[in-house]
């Protein structure tokens, strides 16, 4: 039961600075001082979340972090499905990141789209004293060779690269040349740049702009393109579990033209056409934000957050974007909303008696740790505690003016200790967060859900999406397992935690 | 709307509704500028000739779906087999996130694991602090019993010394002086996962048997009749370490498993998360020293501890991840000789049993052609196992296997009349195999998950045998050695052969006279 339902909250926000200060007495007094920065309970009425963001992760606290290359290769580029990215290195990155974010996409794998493909230069010993920029060359005349479909190559550097002093901007030119002007984009995303993946979100738009948008100006739109007053295009959706489709069908029948998806499903061409749209629609801030803000400023294209997550913010998202249009896209947002409205109505009627009342601790990356925040309220459900895996004080700032609650636990950059810790204390009902966490919750009895993967369900975007993800809020939370956790002849155990003892 | 509370469709049917499905149609035609679809459907079809195929074996440079991953993966494997054993990878913190992320797909389970989070002014500077200020932290927070540290590429190409770094952080006060911290350097572009298990196994030993990197006396051996068993890197960790416990404790056997996995990666859900569980004691671990000899199951997984352990007066024998009956008579046989044990009866009924079961279904097995790929040791284990089914091994694939390991490979195919139209693949990949099963088609394939993508393309039914498995639950907790274990390898060909015999007879009126409810 949650504690949140017998206390008022001034002693919820006693009980989480009272907690924080306990997971601090375990780190050593200079961890415990930086640790304490990235720590808080909510105050309504401030501007952000009262925490430090962005910063270094500290070694052997187990982070939740990954790396530039993470952000870049399996973020922002992996899902341009008609463009082979090379993960340029050791075997291991592209190994354990291979097909593993389930960017849906509609292709032919291995002929024209490449998404779901591990494609490494497997640096060995050599190449790290002699250098890798002969077998980079070499790699892209077999790419050429054996996938003569593919509209383009991107090198997304691991580790070495940049440490061993490699060339790749230089082999990319020259091999461009070579191909009669394809698109080789070298990236600069080696792990150990940046705090987080965070930074190789930014390099991975930075490449784009300069060998993506600088190359195609003065080309002529893709044929058959026709621009109209209505065309629109999605940014920072991945398509997880087919995200941006039921993001991309509201859009349309509300009126508006998609000309491109950024980067689920998406394609180079679409990325080419993105300076002819109208309106940007940008919907994970934290990864594309860099690349809206360069179209505005050089092409004058405006953007504009959303968040299709849950009927509340659908609504009002829909209604945000329809509002840089015409009235016949305003009525068409208020008609996309009527036509929903009685979906909506069943599904809240179904699963809000089952979920009321139930509380919630998240710790995502990118937007998920605020946007979904409305999805859960739709459903009478309570976020008690939220963090970002490497947001930065704009997206505190968000998060505080748009989303949580006064005496919200907040935690940035937690780390595996914190997490169990304020977990077992505040005891929610169910913890949303990732791969590498949902297990050590299951063990607790604890209900959980992925929130990067949507636990390989999905979608759970727009409307559609929104059934999916109460379906799966219910199900994972109401679960018969969780009532057979305690063993019956056995006392209670008292909430337990290993790394405490 | 195809959309209902009372039915809700998620992205396995959603999709298929007109809407969508027009949706993204309309996509591709105005804004992909994709091809033509006869110029896919060309290049689709090229892509399955011999022409082709010698194009894709010319590749020098691109590696494209290699089975195989990096060292550090390894270390982290058998650092987490040793009891309250917390692993600390010196280096970039994204390989950390990797490596948890890559064993909990696997197993279904947490996989606790450190890095020292280096950034851009550790690869100027090295990454002294961080090591000092990681282990500090380890230490603190989630009281280990050792840590165990091994090497992302980054912390290799700048050269960080970890013997001295961490002496430096023990008079720095990271850890108690006298407290366990071996290492091993992993460099991710040298070898695989199973050179690293094999670095980091030995780091290990090295460090309790040699006197902990010059900080206390080494070991004086006083041999005993224990022996040693390492398992090697295995997807099959929890079952099999399991099933060779339950054996030696048949045989009457002193034995110590050197890295036990199987309890870490299989702790019960029952309101207690348990960092650590299970796993070989650190006194165990420093006695195995005195032990007479010592047992690998997988010989590519121990090439460097192997010879170690033997230079410190050990028999040592290795295995090729025994499956199936004369692989399993010969690790019995081996034990027994060493131990100077019986093997008693109730092993050899289960040797009658997987006999017998053999004999059962062997005629649907028989002359059947197999492609075959995984780690080096699992593709010769496997391999036997299909001979003595009288099945044919035709392509067998390791992306980690050396030229020493296709000379063995090819020793195998010989030794039966079942491996004379058979091949080895040393240092191939998963797109060298597709050419393969296209130019040569066989009936099944044996392999990981990631081998649903040539059972897409090619229509060659895949049987997941292998690492990772990430799309079948729980295979992990079944053994597949012992002859047990062997019994489930046959039952998972099986399954899939029947499978694939009554998909393939169920059209009525047209084949489903063979639809039959006997096999």
């Amino acid at each position: 039961m949650s504690m949140s339902e017998t206390q008022n909250v001034a002693e919820i926000k006693a009980r989480n600075k009272e907690l924080i200060n306990e997971v601090l007495q375990v780190y050593p007094e200079k961890t415990a001082k930086r640790r304490a920065k990235h720590l808080n309970v909510h105050e309504a009425g401030k501007s952000d979340c009262g925490v430090k963001s962005n910063l270094k992760s500290i070694p052997g606290v187990m982070t939740i972090r990954g790396c530039a290359y993470a952000g870049s290769k399996g973020v922002v580029w992996g899902p341009i499905k008609d463009m082979i990215h090379i993960s340029h290195g050791p075997v291991g990155c592209g190994q354990y990141s291979w097909a593993a974010r389930r960017n849906y996409y509609i292709g032919t794998t291995g002929i024209d789209t490449f998404v779901t493909m591990q494609f490494t230069s497997d640096f060995q010993e050599k190449d790290i004293v002699f250098g890798g920029d002969k077998k980079l060359a070499k790699i892209i005349d077999e790419i050429q060779d054996l996938f003569p479909l593919n509209n383009g190559i991107s090198i997304q550097s691991e580790c070495p690269i940049g440490l061993i002093g490699d060339d790749i901007e230089a082999v990319s030119k020259v091999k461009s040349k070579e191909y009669e002007g394809k698109t080789i984009v070298p990236v600069r995303c080696e792990g150990f740049r940046g705090v987080s993946q965070s930074l190789g979100h930014h390099i991975a738009n930075d490449a784009i702009r300069d060998w993506v948008f600088d190359k195609a100006e003065g080309k002529d739109a893709p044929a058959g393109f026709e621009a109209t007053p209505y065309d629109v295009a999605i940014i920072g959706d991945y398509n997880i579990g087919g995200d941006a489709w039921s993001s991309r069908i509201l859009l349309e029948e509300m009126g508006l033209r998609v000309i491109a998806q950024w980067s689920g499903d998406g394609t180079l061409a679409e990325l080419e056409a993105t300076p002819k749209a109208k309106l940007n629609v940008l919907h994970c801030y934290r990864s594309m934000n860099y690349i809206s803000r360069h179209m505005e400023e050089k092409y004058g294209i405006p953007w504009c957050e959303y968040n299709f997550f849950g009927p509340s913010k659908i609504a009002e998202s829909l209604r945000k974007i329809a509002s840089y249009f015409d009235d016949k896209i305003k009525e068409g947002a208020e008609r996309v909303i009527a036509k929903y409205q009685a979906l909506v109505d069943d599904v809240i009627a179904k699963y809000r008696p089952r979920l009321e009342g139930k509380t919630v601790m998240l710790f995502v990356g990118g937007l998920r740790p605020r946007h979904v925040i409305g999805a859960y309220e739709d459903l009478g459900m309570e976020v008690v505690g939220t963090g970002y895996e490497f947001g930065h004080n704009d997206d505190y700032q968000r998060t505080a003016q748009h989303y949580v609650k006064d005496g919200t636990l907040i935690y940035d950059d937690v780390t595996g200790y914190e997490f169990e810790k304020f977990v077992e204390k505040v005891q929610p009902d169910l913890v949303g967060s990732g791969i590498k966490e949902k297990y050590v919750f299951q063990k607790m009895g604890v209900p959980f859900r992925q929130m990067h993967s949507w636990d390989y369900s999905g979608p759970y975007h727009g409307y559609d999406g929104f059934a999916i993800f109460a379906r799966d809020m219910d199900m994972a939370i109401n679960a018969p397992v969780w009532k057979m956790a305690e063993t019956p002849w056995k006392a209670k155990p008292k909430p337990h935690l290993m790394a405490a003892e | 709307m195809t959309q209902s509370a009372e039915n809700v469709l998620d992205h396995f049917e959603l999709f298929r509704g007109p809407e969508y499905q027009s949706m993204l149609a309309n996509k591709r035609e105005l804004f992909e500028n994709r091809r033509d679809p006869a110029e896919v459907e060309r290049v689709r079809e090229w892509a399955k000739t011999a022409e082709y195929q010698e194009k894709n074996f010319a590749r020098e440079a691109l590696t494209i779906n290699p089975a195989k991953a990096c060292q550090p993966l390894g270390a982290v494997f058998a650092a987490v087999g040793f009891e309250g054993t917390l692993p600390f990878v010196h280096g970039s913190q994204g390989c950390v996130a990797y490596y948890r992320s890559h064993f909990s797909r696997h197993f279904k389970e947490p996989t606790s694991c450190v890095s020292s989070s280096m950034t851009e002014d550790a690869a100027v500077f090295g990454g002294l602090n961080n090591m000092i200020d990681g282990l500090a932290n380890t230490y603190s927070m989630y009281k280990p019993k050792m840590i165990a540290v091994s090497t992302t590429c980054m912390a290799e190409v700048i050269g960080d010394d970890l013997n001295a770094f961490i002496k430096t952080a023990k008079e720095k006060g990271s850890v108690p002086e006298a407290f366990d911290v071996p290492f091993a350097h992993t460099p991710a572009f040298v070898g695989s996962h199973v050179t690293g298990y094999d670095n980091a196994l030995k780091g290990i030993l090295e460090h309790f048997w040699d006197g902990k990197a010059g900080t206390a006396p080494k070991v004086e051996r006083q041999p005993n009749g224990k022996i040693n068993f390492i398992g090697g890197f295995d997807g099959y960790t929890v079952g099999n370490i399991r099933e060779i416990k339950r054996i030696f404790d048949l045989m009457g056997v002193e034995y110590t498993i050197l890295g036990d996995n199987s309890d870490v990666w299989d702790t019960p859900t029952d309101g207690e998360f348990r960092m650590y569980d299970g796993g070989t004691t650190l006194e165990d671990a420093a006695a195995a020293v005195h032990a007479k000899a010592t047992l690998s199951m997988q010989e590519y997984c121990t090439e460097k501890t192997l010879p170690f352990i033997a230079g410190h007066g050990h028999e040592t024998v290795s295995f090729n991840h025994p499956v199936g009956v004369a692989g399993t008579d010969r690790f019995l046989m081996e034990v027994a000789r060493l131990t100077g044990t019986e093997i008693p009866d109730a092993l050899a009924r289960e040797r009658g049993r997987l006999v017998d079961a053999i004999a059962d279904s062997s005629s649907h097995i028989h002359g059947k052609k197999f492609a075959l790929y995984g780690d080096p040791d699992l593709c010769l284990g496997l391999a036997a196992f299909l001979l003595e089914l009288g099945a044919e091994p035709t392509h067998v694939l390791a992306t980690n296997g050396s030229k020493g390991w296709a000379a063995k490979m090819q020793e195998l195919f010989d030794s039966s009349p079942f491996g004379k139209n058979c091949k080895a693949y040393p240092g191939r990949d998963l797109w060298h195999m597709r050419s393969l099963l296209f130019t040569e088609p066989v009936d099944y394939l044996i392999g990981n998950t990631y081998g649903k993508y040539l059972e897409r393309d090619t229509g060659t039914p895949l049987i997941r045998i292998g690492f990772p498995i990430f799309d079948r639950h729980h295979h992990h907790r079944y053994p597949v050695w012992g002859y047990q274990g062997g019994l489930n390898v046959l039952v998972r060909i099986l399954d899939k052969i029947f499978d694939t015999f009554d998909a393939n007879t169920n059209i009525p009126s047209k084949s489903d006279y063979s639809f039959d409810i006997i096999r």
